[in-house]
C-alpha cells in the first residue's frame, strides 16, 4: 500500500543531505532483526529506500508481501558479507532494475526531474524580476500627465483652490 | 421506485445545469438584469435536484436495497448503520455524486448569499458552475450511474472494503471534497473575471471568503486523512507521499498561495494576473487529483475505481476546463491594468515570496508525481519517485518559507523596514534559539537536527504571537490599552496569527517524532517490553466476533517507570468475513499530546509479533492544522466580508463624498 515518509524528514533533509534521523515504522519481523545494532540501522536505511515491487508504492521497509521479506533478508545477507550500502543498491538494482529505488538516481534521464525545483524557483525569480522592472519603467514613465489630464489640471486649479478631494 | 427518481432527478439537474450555463453568461454580454438572475434561480434548482438524488441514493443503502448493484457492490446487511450511510461515497459512483452535489451546494450558496455582488460577475460565475456541473453530471450519468440495477438482485451485498470500515470515512472524504470543489469557486470568478475583462478589490474581496473556507475544509481534509493513515494502517506512519496524497496535496500548495495572493489584491490591486492563474491552477489541480485518482494511471491505496473508459472521459473534462481556463487566461488576462505598485522589502514583497516559494513546491510534487509516467511513455525506462525525493526537495523548499513566515509577518505594506522587523523579532528569535539548545542539552545523545527542527517551529510559533503583541504593543502603551488595541484589531488579523500558529505548531510534532521510539518483540501474555518511558505487559490474547468480522485483541497494560499504572490499551487483528480481507486495528493510548501505539503482528513461534512505538507530542502535528483551518474560519467572518458589509460601506463613502462637496 503506502510508504512510511515524513514531512518531518522535509524539515530535516533540508538542512543536511543526512539520510533521515527519524526510525522508520516497519513491517521488519523479530526474527530479521541483526544483532549488531550498527549493521542493522544500515540495514533500515537501506529498505526504508527500496521499493517492494508486488505491492502499490510501498518500501520493503513497510511491507508484509513475502518477496519484501526476500529483500530484506537479502540486504541484510549483503551487509553481514561486509558490503557498502552503494554496492547492495547496486546489487538489488542489477537484479530488478532502477524502478526498485524509492530515490531515483541523478542522472541523464533523471535530470529535469531533481532539477525541477531550482528551475522552477528560478522561473519564478525571472519572472518577478520582469515585473519588478517593467513596473519600475511604468512608475518612472507615468509621471508625465497627457494633454487631456493637463487640460483637465488646469481647469480644476484654475477654478479655485479648494483641495479637490 | 424512488431510486428511478433519483436517477431522474439527477438527468433533471443536467437539464437545469446546462440552462445555468448558458443563459446567465448571455445575460451578462446583453446587460439583461432578468437572464442574469436566471442562474441564481438554476443554481438553488439543481441543488435540489441532486440533493433529493443524493437522498434517494443514501436511502438504498440504509434499507439494504440489493437490487441496485452499486448497494450490492459496497454494502452488506449487517454493517453497522453509519457504515451503512459512509459507504454511499466509499465507492466511485458515489463519490462523484457527492462531489456533485457539494459542487451545487456551494453554486446555491454563492446565488443566495452574495446579492451584493456586482451582477454580471456574479452571473458570469453561476456560468461558470453550471459548465463544472454539466460535465461532472454528464460524467455520472454516462459512465458511472450509481441507480443501476441489478436482477435477479442478490441476498446478500459484498460488502464495503474493510479499511474503509472506519469513522475516518464518514469524515475525511467530505471534508477533502469541500475544499476540492470549494476551490471551483475561486476559478468560476476568476473566469468571470477574464470574461468581463475586467478585476478589482471587490472581486478579491467576494473571492477571498470562498477562498479561505475551501483551503479551510482542504486543511482539515488532508490533516485527518493522514490521522486516519496514522492510526489505521498500523505502522504509524503519517504522511506517504502517496501518488493520491499528493493529489490533494498539490491544491493544497496552490490554494495556499492563492489565499496569500488575493490578500495582496485586496489591499493594494497588485498581482491581479497572477491571482487569477493561481485561482484556475488550484481547481485544476482539484481536477487532476480527481483525475490521477480514478484513471488507473496511478495505482495506491485510494484507487477504489480504476477504468480507463472513466479515465478518458475525465480526462476530456480536463482538457475542457483546464485547457479552456488557461486559453481563456492567454487571451484576455493581458486585457486587466496593473495595480499599486510596492518595494521589493514590502508586505507585497513578502508574500511574493510566499507565492514563488508555494508554487516551487506545488510544482515539484507535481513533477515527481508524473514524471515517472512521462518517462515510461517517451523512453519506456521505469523508475520511483518515492518519499526520499520529496523529502528532500519540498524539504529544501520549505525551510526558507519557514524562517521568513515572521519577517513577512512584521513588514509594513508598499515599504517595509528590515530593521525594525528584526528587532520586533528579537524576542521570538531568541526564545527559538532557546528553546533548541535547552532541547539539545536535555536529549543529549538524541538525532543531531531535531532540536533546529523544534527551534524552526518555536520561532513560527513565538513569531505569530508577535504579528499581534506588536500590532498592540506600542511606544508608552500600557497592557490594558494594548489588550484593548488587540482585541480592536481585525479578524482577519487574528485569523492569520492562529493560522501561523498552527503552522509553528505542526512543526514543532513532525519534530517531535525524532524522539520516537520503536520496539519489536515477540511477546506471549505475561511478557514485559520497553515502550519510551512506560512498560508494557502483555496481559491476554482474546479471540472476538462482531456481525461482520473476527479478531484476536491483544490487551496490554501500561506502567510508568516508578511502577504506577499508566491504563491499558487494546490491539487486534481483524479478519472481515465477506471478504476475507484482515486489517490490523492499532492500539493506541494517549497520554497528553503524546501516544503509546501499539500493533499486532504475525503469530509466531513462542507468541505474537507486538510492534510498539512511543510518539511524544505526536498530536501536534494534527492539532497544528486544526489551528490553521480556525484561522481561516476566523478570518472568515471579518466584519468586511459579512452580508452587506461591502454595500454600507459604499453607502458610507457616498456620504461622506456628498458632505464634503
Amino acid at each position: 500500500m503506502i510508504a512510511p515518509a515524513r514531512l518531518l524528514c522535509a524539515v530535516f533533509m533540508a538542512l543536511s543531505a543526512m539520510a533521515p534521523v527519524v526510525t522508520p515504522a516497519l513491517a521488519v519481523q523479530p526474527d530479521e532483526v541483526l544483532r549488531d545494532p550498527a549493521l542493522e540501522a544500515r540495514a533500515r536505511d537501506l529498505s526504508a529506500e527500496l521499493r517492494c515491487l508486488v505491492c502499490q508504492n510501498q518500501s520493503i521497509d513497510d511491507s508484509d508481501a513475502p518477496l519484501a521479506r526476500d529483500l530484506r533478508l537479502l540486504v541484510r545477507e549483503r551487509l553481514q558479507a561486509g558490503d557498502s550500502d552503494a554496492a547492495i543498491r547496486d546489487f538489488v538494482v542489477a537484479r530488478y532494475g532502477e524502478f526498485v529505488l524509492l530515490r531515483p538516481p541523478f542522472a541523464a534521464h533523471t535530470l529535469l526531474l531533481w532539477l525541477a525545483p531550482a528551475l522552477l524557483g528560478a522561473a519564478g525569480l525571472f519572472g518577478v524580476w520582469r515585473l519588478a522592472r517593467s513596473r519600475g519603467r511604468d512608475a518612472t514613465e507615468a509621471v508625465a500627465l497627457t494633454p487631456d489630464e493637463q487640460a483637465a489640471l488646469a481647469a480644476a486649479t484654475g477654478t479655485g483652490d479648494r483641495d479637490p478631494a | 421506485m424512488l431510486i428511478e427518481a433519483g436517477h431522474y432527478a439527477l438527468v433533471l439537474a443536467l437539464a437545469v445545469c446546462i440552462v445555468q450555463t448558458i443563459v446567465p453568461i448571455w445575460g451578462a454580454r446583453r446587460d439583461d438584469a432578468a437572464l442574469m438572475e436566471m442562474g441564481a434561480a438554476c443554481a438553488v434548482a439543481s441543488f435540489v435536484c441532486v440533493a433529493f438524488s443524493f437522498v434517494a441514493l443514501s436511502h438504498a443503502y440504509l434499507v439494504s436495497d440489493f437490487s441496485i448493484r452499486n448497494v450490492v457492490e459496497n454494502s452488506h446487511s449487517q454493517k453497522p448503520l453509519i457504515y451503512k450511510l459512509t459507504g454511499v461515497w466509499g465507492n466511485h459512483e458515489g463519490s462523484m455524486l457527492l462531489w456533485v452535489l457539494v459542487l451545487t451546494i456551494f453554486a446555491a450558496l454563492v446565488a443566495l448569499l452574495r446579492r451584493s455582488l456586482p451582477a454580471r460577475l456574479r452571473a458570469n460565475a453561476l456560468g461558470v458552475q453550471g459548465a463544472i456541473a454539466v460535465a461532472f453530471l454528464l460524467f455520472i450519468l454516462v459512465t458511472s450511474n450509481p441507480f443501476a440495477r441489478l436482477s435477479p438482485a442478490p441476498f446478500e451485498g459484498r460488502d464495503l472494503n474493510p479499511i474503509l470500515q472506519d469513522p475516518g470515512l464518514a469524515i475525511h472524504p467530505p471534508l477533502l471534497y469541500v475544499g476540492y470543489v470549494g476551490l471551483s469557486i475561486a476559478f468560476a470568478f476568476a473566469l468571470a473575471a477574464l470574461i468581463e475583462g475586467r478585476i478589482d478589490a471587490v472581486w478579491a474581496r467576494a473571492v477571498r471568503p470562498w477562498t479561505l473556507a475551501a483551503w479551510a475544509f482542504l486543511t482539515l481534509g488532508i490533516s485527518m486523512g493522514s490521522y486516519w493513515a496514522y492510526y489505521e494502517l498500523g505502522w504509524g506512519g503519517f504522511w506517504f507521499w502517496d501518488p493520491v496524497e499528493n493529489a490533494s496535496l498539490m491544491p493544497w500548495l496552490a490554494a495556499t498561495a492563492l489565499l496569500h495572493s488575493v490578500v495582496v489584491m485586496e489591499r493594494r490591486e497588485a498581482l491581479k494576473v497572477w491571482t487569477i492563474f493561481l485561482a484556475i491552477l488550484a481547481f485544476s489541480l482539484s481536477l487532476v487529483g480527481t483525475f490521477l485518482v480514478r484513471s488507473g494511471v496511478l495505482t495506491s491505496v485510494h484507487a477504489f475505481a480504476t477504468d480507463p473508459g472513466r479515465g478518458a472521459f475525465i480526462l476530456g473534462i480536463l482538457t475542457i476546463f483546464i485547457g479552456g481556463g488557461l486559453a481563456l487566461f492567454a487571451w484576455r488576462a493581458p486585457v486587466l491594468r496593473q495595480g499599486g505598485l510596492f518595494a521589493p522589502i514590502s508586505r507585497e514583497g513578502a508574500l511574493v515570496v510566499n507565492n514563488l516559494l508555494f508554487s516551487t513546491a506545488c510544482g515539484t510534487v507535481l513533477v515527481g508525481t508524473l514524471y515517472p509516467l512521462a518517462l515510461e511513455a517517451l523512453t519506456g525506462a521505469k523508475i520511483s519517485v518515492g518519499p526520499p525525493f520529496f523529502n528532500l526537495t519540498v524539504g529544501a523548499i520549505a525551510l526558507p518559507l519557514l524562517l521568513l513566515l515572521p519577517f513577512g509577518q512584521q513588514l509594513a505594506w508598499k515599504r517595509g523596514d528590515v530593521a525594525g522587523a528584526s528587532q520586533r523579532l528579537m524576542a521570538a528569535f531568541g526564545l527559538a534559539i532557546l528553546a533548541a539548545l535547552a532541547v539539545f542539552a536535555f536529549t543529549r545523545g538524541g538525532p543531531v537536527l531535531a532540536p533546529i527542527g523544534v527551534g524552526i517551529g518555536a520561532f513560527v510559533t513565538i513569531g505569530s504571537v508577535v504579528e499581534i503583541s506588536s500590532r498592540a504593543f506600542g511606544r508608552g502603551v500600557g497592557w490594558r490599552l494594548a489588550m484593548r488595541r488587540a482585541f480592536g484589531l481585525p479578524r482577519a488579523a487574528w485569523g492569520t496569527a492562529s493560522a501561523h500558529f498552527g503552522v509553528g505548531i505542526t512543526v514543532l510534532g513532525l519534530a517531535a517524532a525524532a524522539w520516537s521510539t520503536e520496539t519489536l518483540v515477540v511477546m506471549k501474555p505475561g511478557d514485559r517490553a520497553q515502550v519510551g518511558p512506560y512498560t508494557a505487559t502483555l496481559e491476554r490474547v482474546v479471540p472476538r466476533s462482531q456481525a461482520n468480522y473476527r479478531e484476536d485483541v491483544g490487551l496490554l497494560r501500561l506502567t510508568r517507570a516508578d511502577g504506577t499504572d499508566a491504563g491499558t490499551l487494546e490491539a487486534s487483528k481483524r479478519l472481515y468475513l465477506t471478504r476475507n480481507m484482515p486489517t490490523t486495528e492499532a492500539g493506541i493510548r494517549t497520554m497528553g499530546l503524546s501516544q503509546v501505539y501499539v500493533s499486532l503482528g504475525e503469530a509466531e513461534p513462542g507468541g505474537i509479533g507486538v510492534r510498539l512505538y512511543y510518539k511524544p507530542f505526536v498530536l501536534l502535528i494534527w492539532i497544528g492544522s486544526v489551528f490553521m483551518a480556525i484561522g481561516a474560519f476566523w478570518a472568515m467572518t471579518d466584519r468586511k466580508y459579512r452580508v452587506g458589509a461591502p454595500v454600507r460601506a459604499a453607502v458610507r463613502a457616498a456620504e461622506v463624498r456628498e458632505a464634503q462637496a
